[in-house]
This record gives C-alpha cells, sequence and structure tokens, in this order.
C-alpha cells in the first residue's frame, strides 16, 4: 500500500465516519421529509460507478489498441468498484423510490441503463474468473462495448416516461443541502482513489509473477 | 478495399460451402427457433387467444436465442480443427475476415426469420403483410447489430473455457438495445393500431447501432484475436 493510498483510506474514513452528522444536520425535503436523506449516500455512489465504467472503458481501449499491459490492471479494478458503487447506488435507489414513488422499481431510462451497465460489468467480471487464459482481451472488448452501448441503452428505454429527477437539479439545490452532498461526494471518492490503486497495483502485481514463472518455465 | 471485399466473399463461400455440404448448423437452430415459439405458445396462448403484444417480443426472443446457438456451433466447427488458427493466419487482413464471418451469419439467420415470421404470424395472429417492408427492414437491422457483437464475441471465446456459458452472459446485455429497439418496433406495426413512425424511430435508432458497432468490432477484432 503507498503512501499515498494510506491518506486516501485514512480521510475516507474519517470522512465516511462524520458523514451521519452533517447529513444530519442538512435541513429536511419538502415532501419526501427524512427519506431523502438517502440521497447523500446513492447520489455519490451512482456518480463513482459511472465513473468506475469510464475509467474501466478508457483503460480497456489503452490495453487494448496502445497495448500497455500495465492498464489491464486498472481496467480490472475499476470494473470491480464499478459493480460495487452499482451495488450501492441500486439497493439505496429502491429503498428510497419505495417512499418517494410508492414502489420498489420503475422501468425508466435511468434506473434501467444503470442495471444493464451494472450487468455488463457483472459480465466481465465473470469473464475474466472464469474466462481462463487470455480472458484479459476479451473482457477489454467486452468493457469497450458496454461502454459505447450506454447511449443507446439510455436513449432506448427512454421511450417510457421518467420518474427519476433530472441531474440539472444539482446547481440548484440550496448550499444546506449541496455541501453535504459534495462533502459525501469526496469522501466516496477518496474511497474510490485508495481502492482503486489498491486493486490495480495488487493485478500488476500478480500479472508480473505470472509472466515471470512463464519466463522461468521457458529458460 | 478491392482486396476486404475479395477475402469477406471468399470466407462467407468457404462457410457456405461447409453448410451445404453439413447442413448441421442450419437444420439445428431453425429447429431450436421452432421449438422455442412452441414453448412460448404454449405459455401465451390461452383459450386459443394470444396476449396481447406478445407476437413482436416472440420473434425477437427466438430470434436471439437460435442466434445464439447459431454463432456457438459456427465457431465451435472452427475450433475442433483449428481452423480458425488456420484461418487468421492466411495472410489476409483480420477485418476482413470478420466481415465474412458476420456476413456468412446474417445469411443464416436471415433464412431461420424467413421461417420464424411466417410462423409467429400463423400461430399469435400478427399482421406480419401489413408493413412488410418495415418489418424486414427492421429484421436486417436488427439481426446485424445482433450478429455484429455476435460474431466478434464468438470468435474471441474460441480460445476461452466455458465458452458456451459465456457468449450469452457477455452477448445478451450488449444487445439490449437491438431487443428493445426490435420488440418495440414491431410491436408498433403488429397492434390493432399501427404507429408508422415510432416503428421508424426504431428502426433509425438500430441502424445507428449497427453503424458503432461494426464499426468498432472491425476495429478491435485485430487486436483481440493477436495472441
Amino acid at each position: 500500500m503507498s503512501k499515498l493510498n494510506q491518506l486516501e483510506l485514512a480521510l475516507a474514513g474519517v470522512m465516511l465516519g462524520v458523514s451521519p452528522w452533517i447529513i444530519d444536520g442538512a435541513p429536511y425535503e419538502v415532501t419526501m421529509g427524512l427519506v431523502q436523506k438517502i440521497f447523500y449516500y446513492h447520489m455519490p455512489a451512482a456518480w463513482l460507478f459511472l465513473i468506475a465504467a469510464g475509467v474501466s472503458g478508457v483503460a480497456s481501449a489503452m490495453f487494448l489498441f496502445g497495448r500497455k499491459r500495465w492498464a489491464d490492471g486498472w481496467a480490472l479494478a475499476a470494473a470491480e468498484l464499478a459493480v460495487v458503487f452499482g451495488i450501492i447506488t441500486l439497493v439505496t435507489g429502491p429503498l428510497w423510490a419505495r417512499k418517494a414513488w410508492g414502489i420498489w422499481w420503475v422501468w425508466d431510462a435511468r434506473l434501467t441503463s444503470s442495471l444493464i451497465l451494472w450487468m455488463i460489468f457483472v459480465a466481465y467480471l465473470l469473464l475474466r474468473k472464469y474466462g481462463g487464459p487470455g480472458s484479459d482481451k476479451l473482457g477489454a472488448g467486452m468493457a469497450l462495448f458496454g461502454l459505447a452501448n450506454v447511449p443507446f441503452i439510455f436513449v432506448s428505454v427512454n421511450v417510457w416516461r421518467t420518474l427519476h429527477p433530472q441531474t440539472s437539479v444539482v446547481p440548484t439545490l440550496p448550499v444546506q443541502m449541496g455541501g453535504p452532498l459534495w462533502f459525501c461526494f469526496f469522501a466516496f471518492l477518496l474511497l474510490f482513489l485508495a481502492l482503486l490503486g489498491m486493486r490495480a497495483r495488487l493485478e500488476q502485481q500478480r500479472a508480473r509473477i505470472e509472466y515471470l514463472y512463464l519466463a522461468e518455465d521457458e529458460a | 478495399m478491392k482486396d476486404f471485399f475479395r477475402v469477406a466473399l471468399l470466407v462467407v463461400r468457404k462457410d457456405l460451402m461447409v453448410e451445404a455440404r453439413s447442413l448441421e448448423v442450419l437444420s439445428t437452430t431453425l429447429f431450436f427457433a421452432l421449438t422455442v415459439v412452441l414453448v412460448f405458445a404454449f405459455g401465451l396462448v390461452r383459450e386459443g387467444r394470444p396476449v396481447d403484444d406478445v407476437a413482436a417480443a416472440i420473434l425477437w426472443i427466438a430470434t436471439a436465442f437460435s442466434g445464439t446457438l447459431a454463432l456457438g456451433r459456427t465457431f465451435e466447427r472452427e475450433r475442433q480443427a483449428d481452423t480458425l488458427r488456420a484461418l487468421m493466419l492466411a495472410p489476409a487482413d483480420r477485418p476482413a475476415i470478420y466481415a465474412g464471418k458476420l456476413a456468412g451469419m446474417l445469411l443464416l439467420m436471415s433464412l431461420v426469420e424467413a421461417v420464424l415470421v411466417p410462423l409467429v404470424g400463423l400461430l399469435f395472429q400478427a399482421p406480419i403483410f401489413d408493413y412488410p417492408l418495415h418489418l424486414a427492414v427492421l429484421l436486417l437491422a436488427g439481426t446485424t447489430g445482433f450478429a455484429a457483437v455476435g460474431t466478434l464475441f464468438a470468435a474471441m471465446l474460441v480460445r476461452a473455457r466455458s465458452r458456451d456459458v459465456m457468449l450469452p452472459i457477455l452477448l445478451y446485455p450488449i444487445t439490449v438495445p437491438v431487443m428493445i429497439a426490435g420488440v418495440r418496433g414491431t410491436a408498433a406495426i403488429f397492434q390493432s393500431t399501427p404507429d408508422e413512425p415510432l416503428a421508424r424511430f426504431w428502426i433509425a435508432l438500430l441502424v445507428f447501432f449497427d453503424v458503432v458497432f461494426v464499426t468498432l468490432a472491425l476495429w478491435t477484432f485485430e487486436p483481440v484475436m493477436t495472441e
């Protein structure tokens, strides 16, 4: 674990530790009341889910077309984090929806595309785990196609009426709500960066050991 | 460019010749598609009448399932005698080989659909002759998108372990837009008051999907198939 990762992890731990008090200090939303507070975890997780998916897609493209071996470690680490933050998003979302809309799930564009994007990264991890030799390249292709797919999923699901609030509400939030939101976002971001760095390093070292074993076998 | 089409055509010809001699993939896929439609008929036809709006969904699900089977079988044949490696060793453009494989797959799936469409029309009382051109374009564009992704993934998976399970797991999430657009577009022309502009919108989306994913696949085929 590098010094930077340690710092990020410690800071994220402290920030997430005090976040309940910060969220408690934010004002109640007029119509939804207490249940709206889940938003302070839901939205940062959803953003990091998308960021992780993007990082994985870009790293996969670098690995595939730029032939950069180290990029594969980043792609795998980001894919795992996409699945983790995707779970947080997909669990907190329905919890909130049940109270706010009265139903657990609607087939709206944002929800459905998140679910499918999450499934794409689960499929990616299944391939990496059970695909055997050469699955790093196959996985890179999968991540690349998954990312290119997002706009299509979004447009195609958008025909169904949408219930989900638009992201354009964020800049219009009052400071008392925006502050805790950004606080939580940075806490999650630090956690994300620490985990990403550590996992990518682990994967790169694993790949290096494998390479050394193979080199020794051949010698 | 001329070389590209020549190589692609040669690959198509080779695949068609192998298939014409054994009829293995076509006959099994066709029969499988019939079975899928029949299973749905048992589930969704009540008291002699199909549930509303199911014909389009069944048509596309049967296409996707039988397409997956055909993809798996086609590349299994290439794997057994290691002929895919021989094809890769040939002094030809990799993208051209992919294009040939894709064209062969499209031909095969079109033959299956030529039987599927009348069957679904017959069993689920779908008005398949109301907008024949729209239906044909929807099927062609949708099948192209499905086969473009499927051919690349099936080719990649030839060397992987547990490839039979992996193909649908990887293919279905990626082809979700094709399924939505195909089913909704077909449903728009099958419903009692057809919605022609909506069908056009879905056709446009499918064509756009095809352009992006065929380009991406041609581009990715070279690096993923390099050992």
